[in-house]
């Protein structure tokens, strides 16, 4: 599904990946963790196109998507969520959805400006299909809100919701648990398996270990820049590297 | 939604029906000026308001609109309806171009660019005497005719011009309402989140760039044949941040806020009269104001007033059943 080939990224004298190389496999929920600064955020930047790497490659179902802006990514099936959320704080619930469908509507600056009759049709379809989405992320009667006055853990909800909205084949999550109390992690969890079980592929990086764990089928550990395992969860628990990295030498 | 057509509604027939409260004269050339000026202001706040990009070069697409305009009919004997589409269609095509290079630039660097821009136009309309007259302005641009009716005299000119502003608010408010609407405010608010969702900001940002100067070379077309005189001075540095000032005073993003604020700015100066060449500092106080304590413009501030009245209203009722 996704593959990253020896991916490198230079900030000036620091290297902040080196040589990073992996894949996802199609259905599977990846984690990728790692201690803070071990370039997880950084990597997440190239796949979907914020930054470009110094080099290397990334390739989608097969197709090279290296530097591709992310406006181009998303018509792909490629899609990430931000670990500060990026809300559109201005536009109410729905509206945030509604945008998630931007590229699967067509009607342009003249239609949408004289309200020409296959742009109305086009719009009652855009409210139908963002409810949908609302409604599979538990959210459908906060639709009409201003997406500014919303509890952080129900930004979250909005943000997933906006990313299905744009029909994702890889969803990439960026610390989705991060600022969750305990009961919102257990929702999410089963929000993340029921997002895989639509047959979306999830990336995500996270530092809840219990949650990693718990729902990833796949792992890669990040250390200083450098891919330092991958594996099944349980084969990360017990690999020596792994807990040297994170416990420090004994 | 809904609400925002109903109050369109509403201000159409007070716009209609406001010209009889006057028997003609200068009162109503104010309004022909507030009309041009609110059109301005909503081409300006697609922009600033929705997009969130800054210019301070509009007086230039203005300015271009007018002398396109005039330059075509006072010098070359072309039609006014025809002259108009011209000078629409050719700032269009200098706005695409333009807005490509310096729409890549953000906040401060965008402002200068815009203002560059604005200057080196300002400095042309000057220079290029044959042409344009220089700094003494262009006469003789006619009026607009359909069939024998002229627009000639403020209460023809009124209904002309508040004409094509009605239709620019109404287009804008459909715009409001759309996916180009949302995708704007999307970049305005989070632009990486917005390009994440597949929005083409870059593009979208000259696309509406350029919408927002055509609108505004219309509005300039129409009062070079209505003042039928244009001049530089109209189209300076001060003007352009006179409209965005209009802009932020009425409330970024709302339509109906671009029109209280262009009333505002252009009643104000009559007021203003007595101070004389105090009325600067009047403005800059105004927008310190506003935007400390009425951050929305005038649109938010009216909106909060209609929040605060109707609990009480409600509260009233249900006294009176009680």
């Amino acid at each position: 599904m996704l593959r990253v080939e020896g991916i490198t990224q230079l900030f000036g004298g620091l290297t902040a990946l080196e040589e990073v190389t992996f894949t996802v496999g199609k259905g599977s929920i990846t984690g990728v963790i790692g201690p803070n600064g071990a370039g997880k955020t950084t990597l997440f930047n190239i796949v979907t196109g914020l930054y470009t790497p110094s080099s290397g490659r990334v390739f989608l179902d097969g197709k090279e998507i290296t530097c591709f802006p992310p406006e181009r990514l998303a018509p792909l099936g490629l899609v990430r969520t931000f670990q500060n959320i990026e809300m559109f704080h201005q536009m109410t619930v729905l509206e945030n959805v509604l945008v998630g469908l931007h590229t699967r509507s067509r009607s342009g600056m003249i239609s949408c400006a004289l309200k020409l009759p296959w742009h109305l049709a086009e719009e009652r379809r855009l409210h139908a299909e963002a409810m949908k989405w609302l409604e599979f992320c538990g959210i459908a009667d906060l639709a009409e809100l201003e997406a500014r006055a919303l509890p952080f853990g129900n930004c979250r909800l909005v943000e997933i919701a906006r990313a299905m909205a744009v029909n994702p084949k890889l969803l990439l999550m960026d610390e989705p648990a991060a600022g969750l109390n305990s009961r919102e992690t257990a929702d999410l969890e089963l929000l993340i398996r029921k997002i895989r079980d639509t047959g979306v592929t999830v990336v995500l990086v996270e530092h809840d270990m219990e949650l990693v764990m718990e729902i990833c089928d796949a792992i890669v550990v990040l250390n200083l820049g450098k891919k330092l395992a991958q594996g099944s969860p349980r084969e990360i628990q017990e690999n020596p590297d792994v807990i040297r990295a994170y416990l420090g030498e004994g | 939604m809904k609400r925002d057509y109903l109050l369109f509604l509403l201000f159409t027939l007070v716009v209609l029906v406001a010209p009889l409260a006057f028997e003609g004269g200068y009162l109503l050339n104010v309004l022909v000026f507030m009309g041009i000026n609110t059109m301005l202001a909503v081409a300006l706040n697609l922009l600033l308001g929705f997009a969130g990009q800054i210019s301070l070069g509009h007086a230039a697409f203005f300015g271009l609109g007018a002398y396109i305009s005039g330059v075509l009919t006072a010098n070359h004997g072309v039609n006014p309806w025809v002259a108009l589409p011209i000078a629409a269609l050719s700032v269009g095509v200098i706005a695409f171009l333009l807005g490509f290079p310096i729409l890549k630039l953000k906040g401060h660097y965008l402002a200068m660019a815009t203002l560059g821009f604005g200057i080196i136009v300002f400095i042309v309309f000057n220079e290029t005497v044959e042409i344009t007259g220089g700094p003494s302005g262009l006469t003789g641009i006619p009026t607009m005719k359909i069939g024998a009716m002229e627009f000639q005299g403020e209460m023809k000119s009124y209904y002309l011009i508040w004409g094509f502003t009605l239709l620019t608010m109404l287009l804008s408010i459909n715009l409001d309402h759309s996916r180009i609407g949302r995708a704007l405010r999307a970049i305005h608010d989070s632009e990486v989140a917005s390009r994440v969702m597949g929005v083409n900001a870059r593009f979208l940002k000259v696309q509406v760039f350029t919408l927002s100067a055509v609108i505004s070379a219309v509005a300039g077309s129409l009062y070079a044949h209505t003042m039928t005189f244009v001049s530089p001075s109209s189209f300076g540095f001060n003007f352009s941040v006179e409209l965005v000032t209009m802009v932020i005073i009425g409330g970024l993003g709302s339509i109906f806020g671009s029109f209280l604020g262009a009333a505002l700015l252009t009643f104000l100066p009559e007021l203003l009269r007595v101070v004389q060449d105090y009325d600067i500092v009047v403005y800059g106080l105004l927008l310190i104001v506003m935007t400390m304590y009425m951050p929305k413009g005038l649109a938010g501030g009216v909106a909060s007033l209609a929040r605060l009245l109707r609990p009480a209203k409600k509260r009233t009722v249900d006294h009176a059943q009680g």
